[in-house]
């Protein structure tokens, strides 16, 4: 019930951000100068008439730049812009998307702002479902490239004993005896600050995933140090299996559980890694969106007191922390 | 018990060795250092970068050094900034000194409210004070540290009760002594809370658990039915049984508090290790990013040590292995 809950929950948001393309009115890169910290916009049904609309609209936004006020815009109630559904981009976009097919979106001199704006005048909804993207997957690819590591290294200390065993162990101690972050800001430290987009994700996933072998590793390392003198395992020997098979056939299946149940644990935490580097520059890199670097604008207090809703990225955070905790519970319980 | 303490000590300090050359590694396999800008610079001939980064040791090989990285250690020098033009210890003392401050009230004040909290979820195990507890400590969890620091430092901004970060108010120097404590408690505040919300959750489900296993266990049931009274119960059965595990979480906890609270103390402008390591890896500060890796692997190692002595002098089983 709870795995079943916390699996759907989980596929429901990896849809979503993998959907982006299609659900995300705008591109994320997008810029509208003339709309900088827009609020949300909220959708109607019901108009100032009391009349109600089978098409939801919203209302148009007049910016003031000259006004004092921190949110500078009045909301226009007798202008109403209907919201289509399954629009084709107009040229106009200009990004080189043209007649892609949305899910939704408003004709063109207006615009559609359902989270609000950042200082950009980029449009938060679609940078939050193209930065989920980047922030899960980092997560995802990292916490695969720790586990095969730490499958590898975990699987060779447990099974050859030994020379080995002490050497993978000595180090894995050395990793654990930093704390994390330090870890990894001191890895990043050494690497070049600045880079595109694709490569920062990389980078990224790359230095998370590596620096993160120790702790599976070391819990492989257990798995197949008790498997390796089960009886079945011992008789197999017997029969002449070579240490090949052994491991393939008997003692890495069984490090399965373990490594599920490790990987819904690692990849929340491997997320966060992500968002932290990114929020502190450090990470993926503009104009490419990240919950991370989404947040970052939030260092500013002036950002901080006013824009409330560019807290959107760190909230989104919440559902799947509370998903994926819920997964490994479930994990731990039904092994 | 002086042979177990060394023994841990001598361990302690081959960790702080292996994570220096660790450090040292990267640092050499890395493209680049703090003069690399200097090159691009037209007014700089080459030969003037080239003296700097002789000046400096940088055009040494790793192992080279590494070794004469260790020397100046051994002999109190941590090296040099370059980009504060300064030796890196008296920059680092101070920046220690208010990490330890916010980490160690965060450490104290959430285990402060994780014990009662704890017992008293684990008191009413199975009841519905119990469930909403563990709702409350599991959404706690799922809300990220960036968050909550950034939602407090709102909060601050928005209605002006607690100062928007930093340590000291601008006007700090002209005060008294104790308004000037009072002023370090008030901008103190918001960093530890975020801190041990950070922390909380995890300690309360520990705190939880360890009490559950202890009073599930055949000697407090055969206690009980001596008739000893529910509190004597819990202070002289239960609770020296259930510290053992809570021990070790303890020196695990600095690792998680150290990481917590380098986000927080940049978020919040606090003058810790934190923000001196981000600026220092942003200018390629290479000695300041070692010192600072390295004092807070200190800082994780000394914790650990402290639990593992604690450990040793609380649980006669542990003594007697």
């Amino acid at each position: 019930m709870k795995l079943k809950f916390a699996l759907l929950g989980l596929a429901l948001i990896h849809v979503l951000v993998l959907g982006a393309g299609f659900l995300a009115p705008y591109d994320p890169a997008e810029q509208n100068r003339d709309f900088p910290f827009a609020p949300p916009m909220a959708l109607h049904l019901v108009d100032t008439q009391g009349h109600f609309h089978l098409r939801p609209f919203a209302y148009a936004q007049i910016y003031h730049p000259e006004s004092s006020a921190a949110v500078p815009y009045e909301i226009d109630r007798s202008r109403m812009i209907p919201v289509h559904f399954f629009v084709k981009l107009a040229a106009e976009g200009g990004m080189g998307q043209s007649g892609e097919w949305r899910l939704f979106g408003v004709a063109p001199p207006h615009r559609l702002f359902l989270l609000g704006t950042d200082d950009f005048g980029r449009d938060q909804f679609s940078r939050l479902l193209y930065g989920g993207r980047v922030s899960l997957f980092a997560g995802l690819l990292a916490t695969a490239l720790s586990l095969a590591l730490g499958l590898v290294l975990g699987g060779l200390a447990g099974f050859y004993a030994s020379l080995p065993d002490h050497l993978i162990m000595g180090a894995s101690e050395l990793f654990m005896a930093l704390p994390w972050i330090y870890l990894l800001f001191a890895v990043r430290a050494f690497l070049p600050l600045h880079l595109g987009a694709q490569e920062s994700f990389f980078l990224l996933v790359g230095l998370i995933g590596l620096t993160g072998w120790a702790r599976p590793s070391r819990l492989v390392r257990g798995v197949v140090l008790s498997a390796r003198h089960r009886d079945y395992v011992l008789a197999a020997r017997g029969f002449g299996a070579s240490d090949f098979y052994l491991l393939r056939r008997h003692i890495l299946p069984e490090a399965l559980g373990v490594l599920l149940t490790q990987a819904a644990l690692l990849i929340p935490q491997y997320i966060l890694a992500e968002v932290t580097l990114s929020f502190l520059g450090l990470g993926v890199s503009e104009p490419a969106p990240s919950w991370g670097n989404m947040l970052a604008d939030m260092q500013k207090l002036y950002v901080l007191e006013s824009y409330w809703w560019m807290f959107a990225a760190g909230v989104a955070l919440i559902p799947v922390f509370l998903l994926y905790h819920l997964l490994a519970d479930a994990l731990q319980q039904s092994p | 018990m002086m042979r177990f303490v060394l023994s841990r000590l001598t361990h302690s300090l081959m960790v702080l060795f292996g994570v220096s050359l660790l450090t040292f590694a990267f640092l050499k396999l890395a493209p680049g250092d703090y003069f690399e800008q200097m090159r691009m610079n037209p007014q700089i001939s080459p030969g003037e970068v080239a003296a700097l980064r002789a000046a400096y040791g940088l055009d040494r090989s790793l192992p080279v050094t590494y070794l004469l990285w260790v020397k100046s250690v051994l002999r109190g020098n941590l090296g040099f900034s370059f980009a504060f033009n300064s030796p890196v210890w008296p920059l680092l003392k101070v920046r220690a000194a208010n990490t330890l401050l916010l980490t160690l009230t965060a450490l104290l004040g959430s285990w402060l409210l994780a014990v009662p909290w704890g017992v008293w979820a684990a008191a009413r195990h199975g009841g519905w004070l119990d469930r909403v507890s563990s709702l409350v400590t599991a959404s706690l969890l799922a809300i990220p540290d960036v968050l909550i620091a950034l939602a407090l430092l709102a909060l601050a901004l928005r209605t002006g009760w607690f100062p928007a970060g930093g340590m000291h108010s601008l006007a700090a120097e002209s005060l008294g002594a104790a308004a000037r404590w009072r002023d370090l408690v008030w901008h103190l505040a918001l960093p530890v809370l975020a801190l041990i919300a950070g922390l909380l959750p995890v300690q309360i489900w520990h705190v939880r658990s360890a009490l559950l296993e202890v009073l599930d266990a055949p000697f407090i049931r055969a206690a009980r039915g001596h008739g000893i009274p529910p509190g004597r119960l819990l202070f002289r059965h239960v609770l020296p049984v259930a510290a053992n595990p809570l021990i070790s979480l303890f020196g695990v906890s600095i690792g998680t508090l150290l990481s917590g609270s380098l986000l927080i103390e940049v978020v919040m402008s606090w003058p810790g290790i934190g923000p001196l390591l981000l600026q220092a890896i942003l200018e390629r500060d290479v000695y300041v990013v070692v010192a600072a890796v390295l004092c807070s692997t200190a800082f994780l190692v000394t914790g650990n040590l402290l639990a593992d002595v604690l450990l040793h002098v609380v649980d006669p089983r542990i003594r007697a292995m």
